[in-house]
């Protein structure tokens, strides 16, 4: 069990890192611009910039959006392996060898999932430096404002409450794939219909949970 | 020995299986044969436990196993062995690792035991030289034989087939037949084999039963198939030409 989790952690974990990296860098920097452009006044603080990049990197995109992002690439990853493994009869297999497939399968996969934070921790660290990054190379505020900026109000709570959600979407990003592929009936054809649907599925459940819990934790 | 009694099974409201009774001795090799949609397939998942049978009982040596609960029916299942139609290897795991998993998942043995013990079970079927290869690199015949591999290497009491030889040719399809019956023989196995192939029916067919629309039409063995009267099972069999003039020259 051991093993597999580790080869979990390996293709769930890990094998997204790549993705992550690329998207918060780029989005942090997008963030950062369009605030720059859209606070352009007189009375608005420079450090404005800085503080919305952090606001918007920790608070929404790195826990939620990424977890969407994820249930694209990780989600349709777990329902197909499971489906093929449906279709191939290996499901089968493991139950006729007398073990119990469900436990095999999914397991593992929540476990792995449980290291999510680390990635969202990763995702917030580097949506901040692409915000930082494209609000000095654009010229639109000075190290010293960005600096201020991200340390401007800052919540410590926001983080915990970061992570609480993200701990959710990854039982989620776990749980609902493995359903869809573990469940399917049919054929090839079938398991990339199970992969959109479990992609559907577990975005909008992602999505009605941030808004439960953002209820809950924010207000 | 498996002992089948008055078995029926329904799937939304069809009768698949109507009053199933058999015994598969061990050390044979006991062929299901019939048309597509004749319930052999399901008789054997039924045997497997991967469904439940409505009626009737599936005794294993003494045990019901469609009276267990789900602990104790995983238990006698560690007993068996199957091999699939399309041989359901693991993707991603070697030869040796398939052969080596159910010992690693399901027993307590050191691994260099584990890995004697597969790699015995893997000269035993003649592929010794295909260890490290993926499943995706052997053709047919080979993944059919790690299959089976998989399925004796822990040395179960009963194993079953689904048309081990599908999708194979004549030559390497004999091969795979006398491979299932010299390891039954070899090991006491109660061995089912589920298949419409007449050769393999006249190559290792001790004991034969005959599905036709869910119903037992004929049991015998396979020097009776050639004597019986039975209209079911004498349109099945000569069906082909082939077999026709088989039939010809017997007589």
């Amino acid at each position: 069990m051991r093993r597999l989790i580790f080869q979990e952690i390996q293709d769930l974990i890990i094998g997204s890192l790549g993705i992550v990296v690329f998207l918060s860098f780029f989005v942090g920097g997008v963030v950062s611009i369009q605030t720059a452009l859209n606070i352009d006044g007189p009375f608005i603080p420079k450090n404005l910039v800085g503080f919305a990049t952090r606001q918007s990197m920790v608070l929404e995109f790195a826990p939620t959006f990424m977890s969407i992002i994820l249930a694209g690439k990780v989600g349709s990853f777990i329902t197909s392996s499971i489906g093929t493994m449906r279709v191939t009869e290996q499901i089968d297999a493991l139950e006729v060898m007398g073990i119990n497939s469900l436990n095999y399968l999914v397991f593992p996969k929540i476990i792995a999932m449980l290291l999510l934070p680390l990635v969202i921790n990763i995702s917030m660290f580097l949506g901040i430096l692409g915000g930082y990054a494209a609000t000095i190379y654009g010229g639109f505020s000075s190290t010293a404002d960005f600096i201020e900026g991200i340390q401007l109000s800052f919540q410590p709570f926001h983080v915990v409450y970061a992570f609480i959600k993200t701990l959710i979407f990854a039982l989620v990003l776990a749980t609902i794939p493995s359903y869809h592929g573990y469940f399917m009936k049919g054929g090839a054809l079938d398991v990339g219909k199970a992969a959109t649907v479990a992609f559907v599925w577990t975005s909008v459940v992602i999505i009605v949970l941030n808004y439960i819990v953002t209820q809950l934790l924010l207000t | 020995m498996i002992e089948l009694q008055n078995i029926t099974k329904s799937f939304d409201g069809r009768e698949v299986l109507k009053g199933i009774s058999m015994a598969f001795e061990a050390g044979k090799t006991n062929l299901i044969i019939g048309q597509s949609g004749s319930g052999k397939t399901v008789l054997l998942k039924c045997l497997l436990g991967l469904h439940k049978p409505d009626g009737g009982k599936m005794i294993f040596n003494g045990q019901v196993l469609n009276e267990m609960d789900d602990t104790a029916s995983r238990t006698l299942r560690r007993e068996m062995g199957m091999v699939f139609q399309g041989s359901a290897l693991f993707d991603s795991m070697t030869v040796l690792e398939n052969v080596m998993f159910p010992m690693q998942m399901l027993t307590k043995k050191k691994e260099s035991v584990i890995r004697e013990a597969a790699e015995e079970v893997i000269e035993r079927v003649n592929l010794i030289d295909a260890h490290h290869k993926l499943p995706a690199e052997l053709s047919g015949g080979m993944q059919k034989r790690v299959a089976i591999a998989r399925a004796v290497v822990m040395k179960p009491k009963y194993l079953f087939c689904d048309e081990p030889n599908s999708g194979l040719d004549p030559k390497t399809a004999i091969v795979i037949d006398n491979l299932i019956r010299e390891i039954t023989r070899e090991n006491n196995i109660t061995t089912v084999i589920n298949s419409h192939d007449m050769n393999s029916v006249m190559e290792i067919g001790d004991t034969i039963l005959f599905l036709k629309d869910g119903i037992k039409a004929w049991e015998g063995s396979k020097e009776l198939i050639f004597k019986t009267d039975n209209e079911a099972i004498t349109d099945f069999v000569y069906s082909s030409n082939l077999m026709k003039k088989v039939k010809e020259v017997y007589q």
